[in-house]
């Protein structure tokens, strides 16, 4: 198995591996910003250049440098390679002036976007951008549109990552959206004036990562810190039925599949993506239609973990509370020293 | 004495036709090749003539093709790669204009060496009249038996077809030309897998520029070694030079590699000096994309030595003072040239022609174009030159495909070289004239 070395740890990974995948296998802070590749997605990545690495020693055998810096995404790891991200000054110079690509076009508008708090160019903007912007000129604008009875579309939004188009592409038959015009001028954009209207158009929503594709039955209902997710699952018969749902109250107002930590769909037992179908996403929002496992967990660093609530007491008043007005559901535990709000494992 | 190879043949008149091609030597070589030679042969004379790629990145071509990936039963395609639209080239179009069939002889030849048996010429869309003349020539050869079944009783199959583009600058890309072949958007792929191995429909492709392939002619005629002869060091051979801008005599020429570039430029036999009498000012010496030089680093390197018309000599001293050969098209400028304007012309074509997939060029390509236009315009400030300069670095090198790069150098070497330039539009806006005329350009 190649042995690979990144920003001075060293992993052994299974032959084909990428950089970005050994290293999301050491985790932490390591693991480079991805905005456009997405493991479950076959062909995705080479596109945003956030996840550019510095390979400082190709391999073993041939241990020059590569002259640029690499998309880990798209570069297979080779016996000795060593790589250095965090490591290497000049490529986070690098990576600010990537990031500063994407943001000078980019509407900036946090305070009325859906996305704000899930989003990935709003994090990859905190840990990797500049605090001023350099550019003068106006921004790229086009108008919000409907694609289709759930999507809209924020085409100002938009970082032209290719995954919603991939999305369709893979999941659902018969793509009728993709990115037409070329360079600046590109925009994601419906085969002429055809909806998207497909059982796992949902998805599209999911694989987002920023602000441009949002769920219509969820816009402008809530800040997501507001909100609160919970695990659930249902017997649904297209689909894993396994989703996160989120409680404002004691109502559901938004259905979304899980996510990991690189928020990309997790993964089942079997291995396969677990993503869900329309029916699950847009029109099973009653509390009775699921069955609750228990609140998600949420990464420390996102804004919605501000409300540690799943260490507040509260909160296991209200699961219980869902219990009683869902008796087929599991009663859950939340393990010992959880109601403890000083108690950070959980 | 010029040596003449290549465009030997392209003074008679009607040797498009194939009698006259014929006439005058023209399929002897192939018929010469498939009936004593191996196709292993001719890729080992090809490697001996130390060819390299014509279309801009210089690689050596022999190596390119021993990269081949050759799975039994899948088949393997040659393409060939006449999508000529850097800025300052036409030395293909003047090849395919006159003499057709001797390319299309080299793809006969070269097919046979790689055992590929379908074969496409990409051309550029806005060469619509000379996809006719080819596809004119390729019915000739077809009647001929030089093309389809069982060439000349070799038992060597080949089809050859021309493919029309719709005029994208990307698509001179290897493998956003392959995209667009195969009838898709012609965006680049991400490299690895590399065309040789997973080019056209997934099969291994090998893509060579129009006079590379032309070049196959010679070198299976004369032997590679003899090839190897001309030229210097290794860059052996002849190559066509596009040479356009103020000299008095523009026009394709065919030099030997390795004459001194103080003799491109003024030898009569050539350009024939500055046009007007004018002072040189600078050269872009291989197609838009190549860094400029000013006079004195184009005809003497930094070391002081005679700068020569060869891959290396031209690269002497890296991008800090020297350029590249690339595709050969050679822009001479006079002293009168703004370097701005000339610079937002080209940032203004690479915003046009970017495809859009990857972030850096996407945006940087727009935003160069911008500030350059407002520095014309009588309203930039000495940052906007310090920010240009951090814009090209952050474009260069964190692309997907070299057209990030072909923005960047020609930004980076301007400033480099002349930044006092820049300096001087930004301190006296009321010097600047003729703005109004770049605000018709303006496309966008």
């Amino acid at each position: 198995m190649p042995k690979v070395t990144i920003d001075d740890i060293s992993i052994e990974v299974p032959e084909g591996t990428t950089i970005l995948e050994a290293a999301r296998m050491i985790g932490g802070d390591i693991v480079p910003p991805a905005m456009c590749y997405y493991s479950h997605l076959q062909g995705t990545g080479g596109y945003c250049r956030t996840c550019i690495v510095q390979v400082t020693q190709g391999s073993e055998k041939d241990p020059r440098p590569m002259p640029k810096p690499v998309a880990s995404c798209r570069t297979t790891v080779m016996d000795g390679m060593v790589v250095k991200n965090t490591t290497s000054p000049e490529l986070l110079e690098a990576r600010a002036g990537v990031v500063e690509f994407l943001l000078i076009n980019h509407p900036l508008d946090c305070p009325v976007c859906d996305q704000a708090g899930e989003c990935h160019l709003q994090d990859l903007g905190y840990d990797h951008g500049k605090l001023e912007t350099r550019s003068e000129f106006p921004r790229r604008e086009f108008e919000p549109i409907d694609i289709g009875p759930h999507i809209k579309l924020h085409m100002n939004r938009c970082i032209l990552c290719y995954r919603c188009v991939k999305v369709a592409d893979q999941l659902t038959d018969g793509r009728c959206h993709g990115v037409i015009s070329r360079g600046e001028a590109s925009e994601i954009s419906t085969y002429i004036e055809q909806a998207i209207d497909n059982d796992f158009s949902g998805n599209m929503i999911d694989v987002c990562p920023v602000g441009a594709l949002t769920d219509r039955t969820f816009r402008f209902k809530s800040r997501v810190w507001y909100t609160k997710p919970v695990d659930a699952h249902r017997d649904c018969p297209t689909c894993s039925g396994k989703v996160r749902l989120w409680f404002q109250g004691d109502d559901v107002i938004r259905v979304t599949s899980r996510k990991d930590e690189y928020g990309e769909v997790t993964t089942g037992p079997e291995g396969n993506p677990e993503w869900i179908c329309n029916t699950c996403r847009f029109d099973t929002k009653s509390v009775h239609d699921w069955e609750i496992e228990g609140p998600s967990h949420i990464q420390r660093q996102s804004v919605i973990s501000a409300n540690h609530y799943e260490s507040l007491k509260a909160l296991k008043v209200t699961t219980e509370r869902m219990y009683d007005a869902n008796p087929h559901g599991t009663k859950v535990d939340l393990g010992e020293g959880a109601l403890d709000p000083n108690n950070e494992s959980k | 004495m010029s040596a003449k190879i290549l465009l030997a043949l392209d003074h008679i008149e009607g040797i498009a036709s194939l009698p006259v091609y014929a006439q005058h030597g023209g399929y002897a070589v192939l018929k010469k090749v498939l009936s004593d030679i191996s196709p292993q042969q001719v890729v080992e004379e090809v490697k001996i003539s130390g060819l390299r790629g014509r279309g801009g990145a210089g690689f050596p071509t022999g190596l390119k093709w021993s990269f081949l990936a050759r799975p039994e039963g899948v088949p393997r395609y040659l393409v060939c790669n006449a999508d000529e639209s850097e800025p300052g080239t036409f030395k293909d179009r003047y090849l395919m204009e006159r003499n057709p069939h001797l390319m299309i002889e080299g793809m006969i030849i070269s097919s046979y060496g790689l055992g590929a048996n379908t074969a496409y010429i990409y051309i550029r869309g806005e060469y619509f009249y000379i996809a006719r003349i080819l596809e004119k020539a390729i019915k000739e050869a077809y009647a001929a038996g030089y093309l389809g079944k069982n060439i000349l009783n070799s038992g060597f199959d080949l089809d050859l077809h021309v493919h029309v583009g719709a005029g994208a600058y990307i698509c001179g890309e290897e493998t956003a030309l392959l995209e667009s072949l195969e009838g898709k958007r012609g965006n680049p792929r991400i490299k690895p897998p590399f065309p040789a191995v997973q080019g056209l429909y997934n099969c291994p492709t090998v893509v060579n520029n129009s006079e590379t392939l032309a070049a196959v002619v010679p070198i299976l005629d004369k032997g590679g070694a003899a090839y190897a002869a001309i030229g210097i060091g290794k860059s052996t051979g002849t190559k066509l030079i596009s040479a356009s801008g103020h000299i008095n005599r523009p026009g394709v020429y065919e030099i030997e590699l390795g004459i001194p570039v103080e003799e491109f430029i003024y030898s009569d036999e050539y350009c024939g000096g500055i046009r007007n009498g004018k002072k040189l000012k600078a050269v872009v010496a291989g197609g838009s994309s190549v860094p400029i030089l000013p006079a004195d680093l184009i005809l003497k390197t930094a070391e002081g030595a005679p700068r020569l018309m060869s891959y290396e000599s031209l690269a002497e001293g890296g991008f800090q003072t020297g350029t590249m050969m690339g595709s050969g098209g050679f822009i001479v400028m006079d002293e009168d040239t703004s370097i701005v304007k000339n610079l937002y012309t080209f940032a203004r074509f690479y915003h046009h022609e970017s495809c859009g997939q990857c972030s850096p060029c996407r945006e940087g390509t727009g935003w160069m174009e911008r500030i350059l236009h407002k520095i014309l315009d009588g309203h930039g400030s000495i940052t906007d030159i310090d920010l240009l300069w951090d814009i090209q670095k952050n474009i260069d090198g964190k692309t997907i495909c070299p057209l990030g790069e072909a923005a960047a150098w020609p930004v980076a070497s301007a400033i480099r070289h002349f930044r006092s330039e820049f300096e001087e539009y930004v301190l006296n806006p009321h010097l600047i004239e003729d703005v109004k005329h770049y605000y018709r350009l303006q496309t966008t």
